[in-house]
């Protein structure tokens, strides 16, 4: 099942977007490292090699602390890694270093702005990247049904549920006109009920933008659930430790979980996770 | 109606309370006029001198309303040059602080002296005094706008005037009204301070002729409306927030009422279990 030559079962399809000099790799990670300076300096991540192809869903998975979220912001252009010979950050064939706005990047928190409504902050990231304002609330309007916000246009942030909030962020994030979506563990905050829920909306919404997304989660089901192939990485400093693809079909539900197939992935993953916490290839 | 009734009942009984004894004492050590007119007096004061109220009143409020107009302008532009530079906002900050110490009372005769004795330099004085507020609250809002909300615009290209305009300012108002309310309070007793020195018009005006005129009740006439006209310019800005930030005062009452809208009712796909 895992490691196998099979591309995911779906094709992928031209992502909407301007058409540019499109390599079929869009996320690409090469010998990243990067430690955050300060009085106590953290090794947060240790030669990361990673790629993601045009159009799939890919999960990062790590215990917490892992520097999961680090590698998004590498990716976001917002933390910028060590520099050394091939050592090399693109996303959708541009050089993301220290170059914010090629990725529609989705933060841990929904982030919202307290001062704007429902249709505002949906807006966000489209009206940042010049889309008029007009029209990007426009799109959002046809959106918000999709996103479980209809009704809710005038509700301030304060006003809507935690499930809603990051149903928003969201919102905001698939509204960027970005090829690459970056998304930080977007349930994390949520019930287990309310996550559930959204991970199977989130498949469906996916489903039909086609567009490649990068996931980090610290839920193993989560990640085998939505993506077409799942990182794991290793306790801090991070390593990729194994790339582990999953091509069960699609639509994902309850029953896939209970699937042989499921249960063997998961268990790779796990083994996995455990053999990167084992003494030696940890430091302290 | 009956929750104000009972949030504003023990205060105004205690006033009327005040009021009495006043009265009471007044009588009883049957003290002067013109050292302390008791409340009855300084009613029929009041009657004596309420058609030339208004015009005074209406001087002192274009004052003390330009004044913080100007206050709110300059205070704005100076804290956001203070926050977006931080070796100028080392210079000046130190300094903007001394300056507080500076009583406005000795201040005024000079900005008189200065600005002749039309409304400029009492529109000055009040916005001198309704600065410094202004600027400490609004620069401190500008300097703690989340970094995360930062970041989040930054990730989507933004440039330094965008994250300006879509996240500092907007999470500055807050703090920006915060010092505008305290300057108000302070707008009112700036103006009538530079009425003193010189005036033609206006309460401060009507305080010193009434001094002169040891007509002590027609100064609590005065102090009475400055106070009725401070609550006035109080409750102008308390509305001018409220409109400026309506999520402030949103009911949040919905957000317990919300239950978790369905997201399914409006997917595609049909769900398989459940």
């Amino acid at each position: 099942m895992t490691a196998t030559d099979a591309r995911p079962a779906r094709a992928p399809e031209a992502p909407p977007g301007p058409p540019g000099d499109a390599t079929p790799e869009a996320i690409l990670v090469r010998g990243v490292s990067l430690t955050y300076g300060g009085e106590t300096p953290v090794h947060a991540l240790a030669d990361v090699d990673l790629t993601v192809q045009q159009g799939q869903f890919a999960s990062l998975v790590g215990p917490s602390g892992c520097g999961k979220s680090t590698l998004l912001r590498v990716l976001a252009g917002l933390a910028p890694p060590e520099a050394g010979p091939g050592v090399e950050v693109r996303v959708d064939g541009q050089d993301a270093r220290e170059r914010p706005g090629l990725a529609a990047f989705k933060p841990q928190r929904d982030l919202l702005l307290p001062w704007r409504r429902t249709l505002g902050n949906a807006a966000l990231g489209a009206e940042l990247s010049g889309i008029p304002r007009a029209q990007a609330r426009e799109q959002a309007r046809t959106l918000l049904g999709r996103f479980g916000l209809e009704g809710f246009e005038r509700a301030w942030p304060a006003q809507l549920s935690g499930g809603m909030r990051q149903r928003l962020a969201l919102l905001r994030t698939f509204l960027a006109p970005r090829r690459v979506l970056l998304l930080d563990e977007p349930f994390g905050a949520l019930d287990a009920l309310t996550r559930r829920d959204m991970q199977e909306w989130l498949q469906e919404v996916w489903t039909e933008d086609q567009r490649t997304a990068l996931l980090v989660t610290h839920d193993v089901e989560e990640a085998l659930m939505l993506s077409d192939v799942v990182f794991v990485m290793s306790h801090r400093p991070g390593r990729i430790l194994a790339r582990i693809e999953v091509d069960l079909p699609r639509p994902r539900g309850l029953e896939t979980t209970a699937s042989a197939e499921f249960g063997a992935l998961k268990a790779e993953v796990l083994r996995t996770l455990a053999a990167g916490r084992s003494p030696g290839s940890t430091q302290p | 109606m009956r929750r104000w009734t009972w949030r504003y009942a023990p205060a105004g009984v205690f006033l009327l309370g005040v009021v009495a004894l006043w009265q009471a004492a007044v009588e009883v050590f049957d003290i002067q006029p013109y050292l302390l007119p008791g409340p009855g007096r300084v009613w029929t004061a009041f009657l004596e001198v309420r058609g030339v109220l208004p015009g005074h009143i209406r001087t002192t409020m274009t004052e003390a309303v330009l004044g913080l107009a100007w206050a709110c302008v300059a205070g704005a532009m100076t804290a956001a040059l203070l926050a977006g530079f931080a070796p100028l906002r080392r210079a000046v900050y130190p300094l903007l602080v001394i300056s507080q110490n500076i009583p406005m009372i000795v201040m005024a005769p000079l900005i008189v002296v200065w600005f002749g004795f039309g409304i400029m330099p009492k529109v000055l004085v009040v916005a001198l005094i309704g600065f410094f507020p202004i600027v400490v609250s609004t620069t401190d809002g500008l300097l703690r706008a989340e970094g995360d909300l930062v970041e989040l615009a930054r990730s989507y290209g933004a440039g330094r005037l965008q994250v300006l305009r879509t996240i500092l300012i907007p999470s500055a108002v807050p703090a920006f009204f915060a010092g505008l309310q305290i300057s108000a309070t302070y707008a009112v007793l700036g103006a009538v301070i530079a009425e003193w020195v010189g005036a033609s018009s206006g309460l401060g005006l009507f305080i010193t002729r009434s001094q002169t005129a040891f007509r002590a009740d027609r100064v609590f006439v005065a102090v009475v409306v400055i106070a009725a006209v401070s609550i006035l310019l109080f409750a102008m800005v308390h509305l001018a927030a409220r409109l400026a930030m309506p999520w402030q005062y949103a009911q949040h009452t919905q957000a317990g009422a919300l239950t978790e809208t369905p997201t399914r009712s409006n997917a595609s796909s049909r769900k398989d279990v459940r």
